[in-house]
C-alpha cells in the first residue's frame, strides 16, 4: 500500500518543485542576458570558413534566430535591438540568396525604435549586398528607396533607387513611376500609402505584414485629420466659433456622416480644436509611438 | 537429514507463469503450471525435466527475477519479494556470464561486497573459493579470456561465497567435462555434508540419481512426479543379467542346446556372452550354463532406470501436446 | 562500503576499462589546436573563442557519454545476463538504479574535470594569464554536469524499459526538446486556441529545461554567475533527477526480467 501511494507522491512534490525553481531560474536568467544579447562567433567570415558546407543551413539557424530574436523583443517591450544586424549579416553572408532575410533586415533595421533599430545605414549595406549577390531580384530596389525615401529622407537617392529597379527584368511598371514622382515632389501622401500598401500585399513575413498595415492605417488617419482640419476650419468660418465635435459639422451640411477611422473609431475633435483619432481606438497608442519619433 | 522443526527451505503454492504473446497479448504462453513443491532443510532435491519444461523459469520465480501470474513461493520462510532473504541463498544461474572486463577475483570482490564482511574477510573468502573450484591460478585473467567451464566455476563460486544455507544452482554441470562435473558433484556432496540445502536443476539423470534425496520431475510445465529416485520409477518385473565365458570347446558347439533353451539368448560380446532373463527363469539358465561348463562372471539386477522412468513421461506430455494441438484447430 | 556504493564503483571500472575516458585525448588536441590557431588570428576575441569552443566540446563529448553509456546501463546487462547474479545478492532494484547513475555521473564528473583543466591551460596559454574571471568558467563547467546528470537519469529510465536504439532516439529528442523549451514560452499564444496555449505552457514546465544551464554568452565575456542560479540550478538537477529515478525505479521494480 504505501509503495503504491510513493509514486505519485514523489512525482506531484517533484513536478511542483521543478516548477516553483524554473521560475526563479528565469528570473535569473533574463536578468544575466539583460545587459547585451550575446553572440559568440561575430565574425561572419569566420563562421562561413567554420561551416563548410553546412553553410547554407546555418544561415537558415541564423535567420530564424533573427526572427525569434525580434519577437521576443517585441513581446518583452525592449527596444534594444542591437543583435539584430549581427543576426542578419552573418545569416546573409553564410547565404547570400536568402532573400526573406534581406527584406526582413531593410524593414526592420532601418525603422526607428520601438519597430525597429533605428540604423538605416545597416539596412542600405544589407541590401546593398542583397543587389550584389542576387542582381536580378528588383524587389531589392523597392527596399532600398524605402529605406531612403521613409527613413534617411533622401528623396534623390530614393528616386534612383526606383528609376535603376524599374529597369530590371520583371520589375512592375509604378517603379519608374515612383522614381519620377519623388524626383518632383520627395514625399507625398500616395506616394507613401502606396509603398505602404505594396509590401502589405506582397509580403508573406507576418510580422512585416502586421507593420505596414499599421504604418497604412495610421498614414489614412493623418490625411483624414487634414481633410477634417479644413472642413472644421471651413466651419469656424462659418459659425465663427470651432466645432465640438464632428456631428456638428455633419448638421452643418459639410459632412454626411462622423468618418471613422481604418479601425472603425470615429474621429474626434481635440482640446486644441484640431482633428484626431479617437482615444478609445487602438491606432490612438500607436500613434503616441510614432510621435514620439517625431 | 530431511526435515527439520523450523520448516521447509523452499515451499511453492500453485505457482504459475503465463507470457503473453501475439497481436494485443491476447494469447498466453503457460511456461509454469500450478507448482505446489516442498524442499525440506537440508536435502538435496533435483530438478528434472527436458529444456523448456519450466525449470529455469521455477528457479527464476524462486530467485525474484520474474514474478508469477499466479501462487506465491517461501524460501526460508520469506516471500520471494524480500531481497533481504538473499543474503542466506547462493544462486548459480543458467549459461552464466558475468562482466568480462573483470578478472574471476575482482567479480567475487564485487559481489562479496553486498553482504556485511570487512574487506579483509572478503579477500580471504575469495582466495578460498578460487582455491575451491581450481581456478586460483587464473584469478587474475579477465573474465572474457575464460572458458565455458571456467565461467561455470566462477559461477558455482559466487553462489557459495557467503556460505548461504540454502543453495540453488541451475544447470550446475553445463559446460564441464567430465572431471569438470565430478568436481562439482564433490561440490555439491559437500555442501550437504555441511548441513545445506541444495535444489538444482539437470537434464543430466544419472547426475541426479548419484546425488539428490528426491527428484522432481517437471514436464511441459508440469511437476510430474516427485519422490526418491528409486520410488519414482516403480517396481517392475525384474530382470537379471548374467556374464559368462564358455571353454574354447564348448563355445564350438554354441549355445545351440536343445538342453539349454535359455543360454540360445545369449549375446556375443567379444570373448564373453550376456544373458538377461527374468528374475524368476535365474536358477534354470544357472543350471543350463553349468551343464554347459561356463564360467560364470558376474550376475546383477537390472533396476530399471531414471531414464526409462523420464522418457515416458516425456512421450506422454508431447502425445498430449499433439493431441491438443490438432482438437485445437 | 554500501550497494549503492558497490555498484557505482563497478560502474565506473566498467566506463575506465572500456577505454571510455580516451574521448580525453581527442579533446586535448582540438584544445591545442584550437589555442595556436586562434592565437594566430588575435583579433581580441581568443577569449571568446576558446570559453566557448571548449565549453561545447565539453557539453557535447559530454552529451554523447551520457546518452550512449546510458542507455547501455541496465539494457546491458539484461541482454548479457550479468543481471541475474547480481539481483540474487541481497540487493534492491532501485539500489542498483541510483548506483549505476551515481556511477555513470562520476565517471561524467571526472572526464569533465579533466577536460576543464585542459581548457584552463588552453585559456591561460591564449591569454598569457589567468584572472579570477575566468572562475566563471567553472560554474559553466559544473552547469554542464548537472545538465548531463538529467540525461543520464532519461537515458536509465529507457535503459529499463525499451531497446538501446529507442532509448537514444527517446533522449536525443527529449533532450532536443529541452533545448528549444524557452521559445516554447514566447510562442504566440494570442495566435492558438486556450487548450493549445495551456498545453504547451504545461509542457514548457514539465519538460527539462535545459537552457538553465547554458551560461557561455555571459562566462565567455568575462561576466560573474550570481549565487542564486548556481543553487536554483542544482536544487532543479537533484529534484528533477530524483522525479526521473523514482520512475524509473517503479518501472524496473515490476519488470519480469527475460
Amino acid at each position: 500500500m504505501k509503495a503504491a501511494l510513493m509514486l505519485p507522491l514523489v512525482l506531484l512534490t517533484g513536478f511542483a518543485g521543478i516548477w516553483h525553481l524554473q521560475l526563479n531560474i528565469d528570473a535569473q536568467q533574463a536578468a544575466l542576458h539583460q545587459d547585451r544579447d550575446d553572440l559568440l562567433l561575430t565574425s561572419p567570415k569566420l563562421l562561413k570558413v567554420l561551416s563548410l558546407e553546412y553553410a547554407p543551413l546555418l544561415a537558415d539557424v541564423y535567420w530564424t534566430r533573427a526572427v525569434q530574436y525580434y519577437g521576443e523583443k517585441h513581446a518583452a517591450h525592449d527596444n534594444n535591438l542591437d543583435s539584430l544586424w549581427p543576426l542578419l549579416n552573418i545569416a546573409t553572408t553564410l547565404d547570400p540568396q536568402l532573400l526573406p532575410a534581406y527584406r526582413f533586415g531593410a524593414m526592420f533595421l532601418s525603422e526607428a525604435p520601438p519597430r525597429g533599430a533605428g540604423r538605416p545605414d545597416f539596412a542600405v549595406e544589407l541590401i546593398q549586398r542583397g543587389t550584389r549577390e542576387n542582381p536580378d531580384y528588383w524587389r531589392f530596389y523597392e527596399d532600398l528607396g524605402f529605406i531612403y525615401y521613409f527613413d534617411v529622407k533622401d528623396y534623390a537617392k530614393a528616386s534612383a533607387a526606383f528609376a535603376e529597379g524599374g529597369s530590371k527584368p520583371g520589375a512592375q511598371v509604378w517603379m519608374k513611376v515612383m522614381a519620377a514622382k519623388i524626383a518632383a515632389e520627395g514625399e507625398s501622401f500616395e506616394t507613401s500609402a502606396f509603398l505602404w500598401r505594396d509590401i502589405y500585399q506582397n509580403t508573406t513575413d507576418a510580422e512585416m505584414k502586421k507593420n505596414a498595415l499599421a504604418h497604412l492605417q495610421l498614414l489614412i488617419a493623418q490625411a483624414d485629420c487634414l481633410r477634417l482640419d479644413a472642413l472644421a476650419d471651413d466651419y469656424e468660418k462659418r459659425e465663427g466659433r470651432r466645432a465640438a465635435n464632428l456631428n456638428q459639422l455633419v448638421q452643418a451640411g459639410l459632412l454626411q456622416g462622423v468618418p471613422v477611422d481604418p479601425a472603425n473609431f470615429i474621429y474626434v475633435i481635440g482640446d486644441d480644436g484640431k482633428v484626431q483619432l479617437n482615444p478609445a481606438s487602438p491606432l490612438w497608442e500607436k500613434q503616441k509611438l510614432f510621435d514620439k519619433l517625431k | 537429514m530431511p526435515g527439520s522443526a523450523s520448516g521447509p527451505a523452499i515451499q511453492t503454492e500453485n505457482l504459475t507463469k503465463e507470457y503473453p504473446y501475439g497481436f494485443l497479448h491476447l494469447k498466453k504462453k503457460t511456461s509454469l503450471e500450478g507448482l505446489t513443491l516442498q524442499v525440506e532443510t537440508g536435502e538435496v532435491f533435483g530438478f528434472l525435466g527436458p529444456n523448456g519444461a519450466g525449470k529455469s523459469t521455477t528457479i527464476k520465480l524462486l530467485m525474484g527475477l520474474i514474478f508469477p501470474t499466479r501462487g506465491h513461493a517461501r524460501l526460508l520462510g520469506k516471500p520471494t519479494t524480500d531481497v533481504a532473504m538473499h543474503r542466506d541463498i547462493g544462486y548459480l544461474p543458467e549459461q552464466p556470464y558475468f562482466y568480462d572486463y573483470l578478472t574471476a577475483a575482482e567479480v567475487l570482490d564485487y559481489f562479496a561486497k553486498f553482504f556485511d564482511f570487512t574487506a579483509q574477510e572478503r579477500r580471504e573468502r575469495v582466495q578460498r573459493m578460487l582455491q575451491k573450484v581450481g581456478l586460483e591460478t587464473a584469478g587474475k585473467i579477465q573474465l572474457r579470456k575464460y572458458s565455458k567451464g571456467m565461467l561455470q566455476r566462477v559461477g558455482l563460486a559466487q553462489a557459495i561465497l557467503h556460505d548461504p544455507p540454502l543453495v540453488i544452482l541451475d544447470e550446475p554441470m553445463s559446460g564441464l567435462d567430465p572431471v569438470g562435473r565430478r568436481e562439482v558433484r564433490d561440490i555439491i556432496l559437500e555442501l550437504k555434508r555441511a548441513g545445506k540445502t541444495i535444489l538444482f536443476s539437470t537434464h543430466i539423470l544419472p547426475d541426479a540419481e548419484m546425488l539428490c534425496d528426491r527428484v522432481g520431475v517437471l514436464v511441459g510445465g508440469k511437476l510430474q512426479g516427485v519422490g526418491a529416485p528409486g520410488d519414482l520409477v516403480g517396481i517392475k518385473a525384474q530382470e537379471v543379467e548374467i556374464l559368462f565365458t564358455l571353454a574354447p570347446t564348448a563355445q564350438a558347439h554354441a549355445p545351440k542346446n536343445d538342453h539349454a533353451p535359455l543360454l540360445a539368448k545369449a549375446a556375443r560380446i567379444g570373448e564373453r556372452f550376456r544373458l538377461q532373463v527374468k528374475e524368476e527363469e535365474l536358477y534354470a539358465a544357472l543350471e543350463q550354463l553349468r551343464g554347459a561348463s561356463a564360467k560364470i562372471l558376474s550376475v546383477s539386477q537390472i533396476k530399471p532406470s531414471l531414464e526409462e522412468y523420464f522418457m515416458h513421461l516425456v512421450a506422454a506430455d508431447r502425445a498430449q501436446a499433439a493431441a491438443v494441438e490438432v482438437s485445437g484447430k | 562500503m554500501t550497494h549503492i556504493g558497490a555498484v557505482a564503483l563497478n560502474t565506473f571500472r566498467e566506463a575506465v576499462r572500456d577505454r571510455v575516458l580516451y574521448n580525453l585525448v581527442f579533446f586535448a588536441l582540438l584544445m591545442i589546436g584550437a589555442a595556436i590557431l586562434v592565437g594566430q588570428i588575435s583579433i581580441g576575441i581568443e577569449q571568446i573563442v576558446i570559453v566557448s569552443l571548449g565549453l561545447s566540446a565539453i557539453s557535447f563529448i559530454g552529451l554523447l557519454m551520457a546518452v550512449f553509456i546510458g542507455v547501455g546501463l541496465v539494457s546491458k546487462e539484461m541482454d548479457k545476463r550479468t543481471i541475474y547474479a547480481l539481483l540474487a545478492k541481497p540487493v534492491r532494484r532501485w539500489e542498483f538504479l541510483v548506483g549505476k547513475f551515481a556511477g555513470l555521473v562520476f565517471t561524467l564528473l571526472v572526464n569533465t574535470a579533466a577536460m576543464s583543466a585542459g581548457l584552463f591551460f588552453a585559456l591561460a596559454y591564449v591569454k598569457h594569464g589567468l584572472q579570477s574571471a575566468d572562475a566563471g568558467v567553472l560554474v559553466a563547467v559544473y552547469f554542464i554536469l548537472l545538465k548531463l546528470a538529467i540525461v543520464v537519469a532519461l537515458a536509465l529510465l529507457f535503459s529499463c524499459s525499451t531497446t538501446s536504439l529507442l532509448a537514444i532516439l527517446y533522449c536525443a529528442g527529449l533532450y532536443l526538446a529541452g533545448s528549444f523549451v524557452q521559445q516554447m514560452r514566447t510562442l504566440r499564444t494570442d495566435l492558438m486556441g486556450n487548450a493549445t496555449a495551456t498545453f504547451m505552457r504545461w509542457l514548457s514546465y514539465l519538460l527539462p529545461n535545459f537552457e538553465n544551464f547554458s551560461v557561455t554568452g555571459p562566462v565567455a565575456h568575462g561576466r560573474a554567475i550570481p549565487g542564486a542560479l548556481i543553487l536554483q540550478n542544482t536544487l532543479y538537477a537533484v529534484v528533477y533527477c530524483t522525479v526521473i529515478l523514482a520512475v524509473a525505479a517503479a518501472v524496473f521494480s515490476r519488470r519480469n526480467l527475460k
